[in-house]
Order: C-alpha cells, then sequence, then structure tokens
C-alpha cells in the first residue's frame, strides 16, 4: 500500500487511528469493482447497439472510485459527482438504472433521488460542482452553531469544532482537467478559509480528453497545489483500492472532527475514450497505453487477496456471475425506461410557476398533443 | 467632507456619509430630493413632512405596522434585518457584509445582531460566492448573496447559469434553490468601469431565473422581503443611484414568511402556490405610479423617478403620461402592459441597458403582440447606446436623460401612419 503526503503543508489529524481495511471490506471491495468493470464495458456495448446515445467510460478508475464511494457516509456525507462516477455511484448503493438514465438521455441529473441517495445531480459542467461541495459543507458547520445556540449557547460565532459532534463531510469529484479551472482554486480556497468540512478528490487519469496532464497541470501535481491553500494533500496510487479507501478514510476523520479540508490525488489511468464518441488513437497509441496504464487495478487486488488467502477462484467465479445478473437487470431498466413527458420540461423550471411560462407549456400542449 | 474628485469614485470608504456624499455629487438634485427638496428624479410622493424617527439600522423589534420616510438603503437594511429575524435557514453572505456592513451600507450592523455565522465575509470571488450558495441551498439554507456590483457578477455568470438557474430543474424539483442574489445595478453614481451595468437582459434570459428591480423604498423593503419567501432563485437589481432617495414606507407589522425552502416538490404543492400568487399578491406584477390617458412610459429600477418626472413636465404641455413601473423583468407583467397601453394607445420603453436585444425589446413585442389593434404609433425605446458603459464623464450622454425621454415620446405622438 503506497501512501505518501506529496506536500510539505499541513498534515492529517487522526490519520493513525484509522484502521487498514479489513478482509472481508477487501472481498466486497473486490465484488464492487468487477461490477463496476463489467457494467462499464457492457455500457459501451449498449451504446454500439443503440441502446444508448452515449457514455463516458470510467475503465481502469475501477479502485479510485469504489475505493472512495465505500468509504462514504451515507447517513452524513454527500458526494458531489461529474459525470464520470459510476463507480462512486455503485459503491454508494445509487439506484442504477436512475445513475445509467442521463447516458440514455433520459434526464440531465439522472433519476435517481439525489437527496435519498447522498449524491448530487449528475454534473456537466467540469468543476461546476466542486464550490456546491464547499456551501454544503459549511452549511454543516453552520448547523453545529444553530445546535449549540438551540442549546442556550449564545455565541453564535464558529464554535471550537473540536468538542462538537461529528460533522458531516462533502465529496467533491473532479479530474485533473477541471484542476485548472478557477471554481476549483475558489473551492480550495473558501474551504480552507472557513475549515469547511470537504475532501477533494481528485481523479488524475492522465488525460483530459486529448491532453495528457504535463501539458495541463503545473507544478508537479494537484495535489502539490493544496500546499498553497494550507491543505493536507494525499497523492496515493489510485490503482490500489486499499491506499484510496485508508486515504479516504483518514480525510473523512481529519474533516469530521472540524479540522478543515483535504485534497487527495488519486494516481490512476483513463484505460478507455474520454467518451463513446471520442477516438484517442488521434492522440496516444496502444503501444504508449499499456505501458502508462500500468497493472490493472481489478488483478492487482485479485493477487493481493490470493497472497493474503482471503479469497479463491470460486469466489471471483461467483463475483463475475454476479455481476453479470446486475449488469442484465440494468439493461433490462434501461430498455424499458421510457422517454419522460414533455410537460416535463416546464415542470421543474421552478418551484413556483410563472403566468408567461405556464402560457408556454399550454401552447406547447395545445400543439404537439392536439388537447 | 472635502469635495476633491477622487472623492467622487471611493465607494469602498467606511464612511456613510462619503458614499451619500458621492452621490450627491453626482446628483446634486438627488441631494435634494434627499433632502425633501423637488428634485429633477425627486419621488413626487416623498413626504419631507411628518417624518417618524425610524428604529435603529440593522433592525430592531418594531410593534404592530409602522410607516416612516426611510432611504432606499434603511428599507432594504431592515428587509433584511426581519428576514434573518424571522427565517433562522436564511444567511447573508458576500464581500465586505460583514463588520463593514457592505460598500453600500446595505447590510450595516446586521453581522452584529445576528452573529458571524449568519451574516459573514467571503474571500473576493463572485464565482465562488454564488456556488457555495447552491451548496448551502443544497444543505437547506436559504442565502441572499451580495455581489459587491453589478459588473463583478460577470464572474459568477457560469454559476449563476449553469448551476443557480438550473439546479432545481436537473434534480427534478428535489434540490430548489431558494437564492435571493442582491446585485447594486445600474449607473448614475460616477463610478469606475464594470460599477454601472445593467444586467436585466441577460439574467432575464435565463430559464430558471426571476428577476425583480426596486424603484422606490417601499418597493425595496417589499420587494426584497416577498423576493426572499420564494423557493427559486431571484436576482435582485437594486438601482444603486436611488440609495439615498427617500420615501414613505410601511412597515410589516411582523417578520417575513419563513421560505419554503427544502420543501419536498410536489405538483398538488406548485398547484397552491400558483393559485395562492395568482390571487392579489401585491408584490406580484407591475404597477401603474401615476395614471395617464395619452401614452404609457415603462420602465423600472432608477428610471421610474426620471419617467415620474418626465411626467410632469409633458403634464405642462398637456399630455398626461402613464407610467408603469414593470417592477418583475422576469416574469414580465403582460397582462399589466396590456391593460396600460389598451388605454394609451401609445408606449415608450425607457432603460439605461443598450438599446439591441435590450429588455425594451421584448417588452415592445409584449405590447406589440396584444395591442396591434389599438397602437396608434410603433413602440419606441428611449435606452443606453449600443456601447461600453461609458466613463463617469459621459454617463449623462449615456442614460436616458429627461430630454431624450421627452423626444421618444414626442415622435410616438407625432406618428403618423403612411
Amino acid at each position: 500500500m503506497t501512501l505518501s503526503s506529496a506536500t510539505a503543508g499541513a498534515a492529517l489529524v487522526g490519520a493513525d487511528a484509522v484502521p487498514a481495511p479489513s478482509g472481508p471490506e477487501l472481498r466486497r471491495l473486490y465484488e464492487l469493482m468487477v461490477a463496476v468493470r463489467h457494467l462499464d464495458t457492457s455500457a459501451v456495448a449498449w451504446q454500439r447497439q443503440g441502446l444508448i446515445p452515449g457514455y463516458a467510460p470510467e475503465l481502469g478508475q475501477e479502485a479510485a472510485q469504489v475505493g472512495s464511494g465505500f468509504a462514504v457516509d451515507l447517513e452524513r456525507d454527500f458526494v458531489f459527482p461529474t459525470y464520470r462516477e459510476m463507480g462512486v455511484a455503485r459503491a454508494m448503493g445509487v439506484d442504477m438504472v436512475g445513475y445509467m438514465s442521463t447516458h440514455k438521455a433520459t434526464w440531465h441529473g439522472g433519476m435517481y433521488d439525489p437527496v435519498a441517495s447522498r449524491m448530487a445531480p449528475i454534473q456537466a459542467v467540469v468543476a461546476g460542482s466542486v464550490l456546491h461541495a464547499v456551501g454544503w459543507a459549511h452549511g454543516q458547520t453552520l448547523n453545529v452553531v444553530r445546535e449549540n445556540s438551540v442549546q442556550g449557547n449564545q455565541s453564535d460565532e464558529i464554535p471550537d469544532r473540536q468538542s462538537a459532534e461529528p460533522l458531516g463531510v462533502a465529496v467533491a469529484y473532479f479530474g485533473d482537467g477541471a484542476s485548472s479551472q478557477g471554481d476549483v482554486h475558489e473551492a480550495m480556497n473558501f474551504a480552507a478559509v472557513m475549515k469547511a468540512p470537504v475532501v477533494f478528490f481528485t481523479q488524475n487519469n492522465g488525460w483530459a480528453i486529448s491532453v495528457p496532464t504535463e501539458k495541463q497541470v503545473a507544478g508537479g501535481s494537484v495535489a502539490a497545489r493544496a500546499a498553497g491553500y494550507g491543505i493536507p494533500a494525499l497523492q496515493i496510487d489510485g490503482n490500489d483500492v486499499a491506499a484510496v479507501l485508508m486515504a479516504m478514510r483518514q480525510a473523512l476523520a481529519h474533516c469530521r472532527a472540524g479540522n478543515g479540508p483535504v485534497l487527495i490525488e488519486a494516481m490512476t489511468y483513463r484505460r478507455g475514450p474520454h467518451s463513446t464518441s471520442d477516438d484517442p488513437g488521434r492522440y496516444r497509441t496502444l503501444e504508449a497505453e499499456r505501458q502508462d496504464a500500468g497493472a490493472d487495478p481489478i488483478s492487482r487486488l485479485r493477487e493481493k487477496l490470493l497472497a493474503e488467502g482471503l479469497a479463491d477462484q470460486e469466489f471471483f467465479d461467483s463475483a463475475l456471475a454476479a455481476a453479470k445478473v446486475e449488469e442484465e437487470e440494468i439493461r433490462a431498466g434501461m430498455a424499458s425506461l421510457d422517454s419522460r413527458p414533455g410537460s416535463e420540461m416546464f415542470d421543474f423550471v421552478f418551484q413556483e410557476s410563472t403566468p408567461a411560462l405556464a402560457e408556454q407549456a399550454r401552447r406547447w400542449r395545445e400543439e404537439t398533443e392536439h388537447v | 467632507m472635502s469635495n476633491s474628485p477622487t472623492d467622487e469614485v471611493i465607494i469602498h470608504s467606511s464612511d456613510l456619509e462619503t458614499a451619500q456624499h458621492n452621490v450627491a455629487a453626482a446628483h446634486p438634485e438627488a441631494d435634494a430630493a434627499a433632502q425633501g427638496v423637488p428634485g429633477i428624479d425627486g419621488p413626487p410622493s416623498a413626504a419631507p413632512d411628518g417624518v417618524q424617527e425610524l428604529p435603529e439600522a440593522g433592525g430592531s423589534a418594531r410593534a404592530g405596522r409602522q410607516a416612516a420616510t426611510v432611504s432606499m438603503q434603511q428599507a432594504l437594511n431592515h428587509a433584511l434585518a426581519e428576514i434573518l429575524a424571522a427565517d433562522p435557514k436564511a444567511l447573508v453572505l458576500g464581500e465586505d457584509v460583514g463588520v463593514l456592513g457592505g460598500v453600500f451600507r446595505i447590510t450595516d450592523k446586521l453581522q452584529a445582531r445576528f452573529g458571524a455565522a449568519r451574516v459573514f465575509d467571503t474571500p473576493l470571488a463572485e464565482s465562488g460566492i454564488l456556488g457555495m450558495s447552491v451548496g448551502l441551498a443544497m444543505a437547506g439554507f436559504h442565502p441572499i448573496p451580495e455581489v459587491q456590483f453589478d459588473g463583478f457578477a460577470y464572474p459568477a455568470v457560469n454559476q449563476i447559469i449553469c448551476q443557480v438557474a438550473r439546479m432545481n430543474y436537473r434534480s427534478r424539483g428535489t434540490m430548489p434553490m431558494p437564492i435571493t442574489l442582491r446585485v447594486p445595478s445600474f449607473g448614475g453614481i460616477r463610478a469606475p468601469e464594470h460599477h454601472g451595468e445593467s444586467l436585466e437582459a441577460l439574467f432575464a434570459h435565463v430559464p430558471g431565473l426571476k428577476v425583480v428591480s426596486p424603484s422606490s423604498p417601499q418597493e425595496a423593503y417589499s420587494q426584497l422581503k416577498y423576493a426572499a419567501s420564494l423557493p427559486d432563485p431571484v436576482i435582485f437589481m437594486e438601482p444603486k443611484s436611488r440609495y439615498w432617495q427617500k420615501g414613505e414606507v410601511m412597515f410589516d407589522d411582523d417578520g417575513v414568511q419563513p421560505g419554503t425552502a427544502g420543501a419536498p416538490f410536489t405538483e398538488a404543492a406548485v398547484r397552491e402556490k400558483t393559485a395562492a400568487a395568482a390571487g392579489q399578491n401585491p408584490n406580484l406584477g407591475s404597477k401603474v405610479v401615476r395614471p395617464g390617458k395619452h401614452l404609457t412610459l415603462v420602465a423600472w429600477g432608477a428610471m421610474v423617478a426620471r419617467c415620474l418626472t418626465v411626467a410632469e413636465l409633458a403634464a405642462e404641455d398637456g399630455i398626461e403620461v402613464e407610467v408603469l413601473d414593470l417592477r418583475w423583468l422576469k416574469p414580465l407583467d403582460a397582462a399589466g402592459l396590456a391593460a396600460s397601453v389598451n388605454k394609451t394607445r401609445r408606449a415608450v420603453v425607457v432603460h439605461e441597458a443598450p438599446l439591441s436585444a435590450g429588455l425594451g425589446a421584448e417588452v415592445a413585442a409584449l405590447i406589440t403582440q396584444q395591442c396591434f389593434g389599438t397602437l396608434r404609433a410603433p413602440v419606441e425605446r428611449v435606452t443606453g447606446f449600443d456601447v461600453p458603459y461609458p466613463s463617469g464623464d459621459l454617463e449623462d450622454e449615456y442614460i436616458p436623460n429627461i430630454d431624450r425621454i421627452l423626444f421618444g415620446i414626442q415622435r410616438v405622438l407625432e406618428y403618423r401612419r403612411g
């Protein structure tokens, strides 16, 4: 397991107390990674077959996504995804037909319930949701302030967090490409100034569509930037699921205790295209791909499980069989997923609609549905 | 207080009087109106006599409905205090809104009264302020962010358009965005570049946003409280050149209704709210602020007072001008426009923003569509020009002035078919 602090910045608090993943946890992580891999490669096939118009594969990022999503506390944390977070969603138990429906062009944000799922709607704007994570996280701090004032503490100032209840933590996902966006820097600065409980989880998968990390990220790494904001950072082997889970748990513990934000840069590799419309042959060779991708994260976990005597071939076979059953169910759900009624274009623009919009909806109904 | 040219642009001063002085220096008539002396743009309804002492700024508790003559700045300050007192989820955030009380003092003393957790300064980054507000709304809060000047909203436009305006839609109504974004707007105070912009057409074009601009202290007070009670995002455009103009305000006897932030979306709930809104809500739609029968002047924000002055002058020539304060720029009050123009049969729209693709075009289209049979002349627009907002020395050449509005009225009145 490789867990190296990338910066000379602030250190994580309480990291030593976080236990390493247990045997049963590693077996569960394997099952999830296999399910995610199978669904991911199937989704590319669905696109080729015409079931869905497009998909953004996460092939090769299973350890980074499953390991981090697995660590989230579904009772109190909240996740802010991009458009390439299927593995995180699966690890968190999000309804997968609801999640994948965004790729069927059913609804931009997906059909899952973001509030109940503890996962914000799928975000198409690169770095768009990173600031939302900061706002949500600061809200958790404010909730504690309010509880304190209800309990007779007259101070409206942000209290010393060490003595208060554990905080819910926001997890902001973004990539190496998104790290170039100003919003990410504003978010890190805001979070650090306000000591907001945010885990900035960067998956550095080597490529922002066609532009490699070395042409994207100055200063050596995304993690290195955290030092400028006084944020502790961990640059980790994002293809080692145990390392990802461990780092994530350390980061969550740090945030939960009121010590402010943490940045994790999980070094991984986008083995597939940016999307089903992309042609990586125009910017990288297969030979370079094989060399740069390194060992398959699922193979690595399999070897670890075998070496530690935690699993055997029968377990691996049953995990794959379960993944196939699961994919068939999701595929069936996708196939039977109807388009939303056109009236929903108008229904969700506002909580309280306007006369002008109601008139447009009436005109649409009259001229389109002839009623 | 010195009166050097430098003072005219120091709006970050910690001295409240300096800000008032700047407006006065730029607009002597504004100062006159503030003193209760009828000036060019002085509201005809201004009541210099019988001024009641208003509770201290920052808003202390009042008993019963109470009228007082206050500036728009004071009216907004009291509205915010009442919102914060009544709605425990309400938060005020932005640049310098805390200890300083905002560069225009709209948030004066609010932090002292409500604490640094509920009224707080953010780092100087507008995208951050709006993006953070989205997350706070997701966490069940009711953010009232301030963007310090109109032009400072540009760095936040990505968050406003792609996130604030769409999160309710994207989440299928499960994540409402009860965000009221206050933007000191429009020109007229001799301020530096991008401190005098009119952004209403940009925001009104964005699905998911509601846009309102008050014209008087009463409108400022009532509309801010109403906007903050809505479960949808509202861009609240404050006419900064009118901040120090006084007018009578009838204050509410109780706090604002707590917002419905976080309320689950149901079709029934929306039907209920829409039905309630369709009733006699005094805050919705446009408002005739001066009746007339020959022509309708349509305006909002700072241009309403100017149009009232124009109407006074036109009356001396026997022309009875109706002045319609549009108030809500999204949604536009189509019925209110039709009612007025079907009566007067002529209309001139006045705004500070550039002409092309300005909101005046939308207003003209709505009038033409509804009143084509009764119109005596094409709808005229008197607006800013299609140029970058000019430096202070040229400001009065750019903003529609009394003469230009009178010329617009003349063109409409003298129009002959064929």
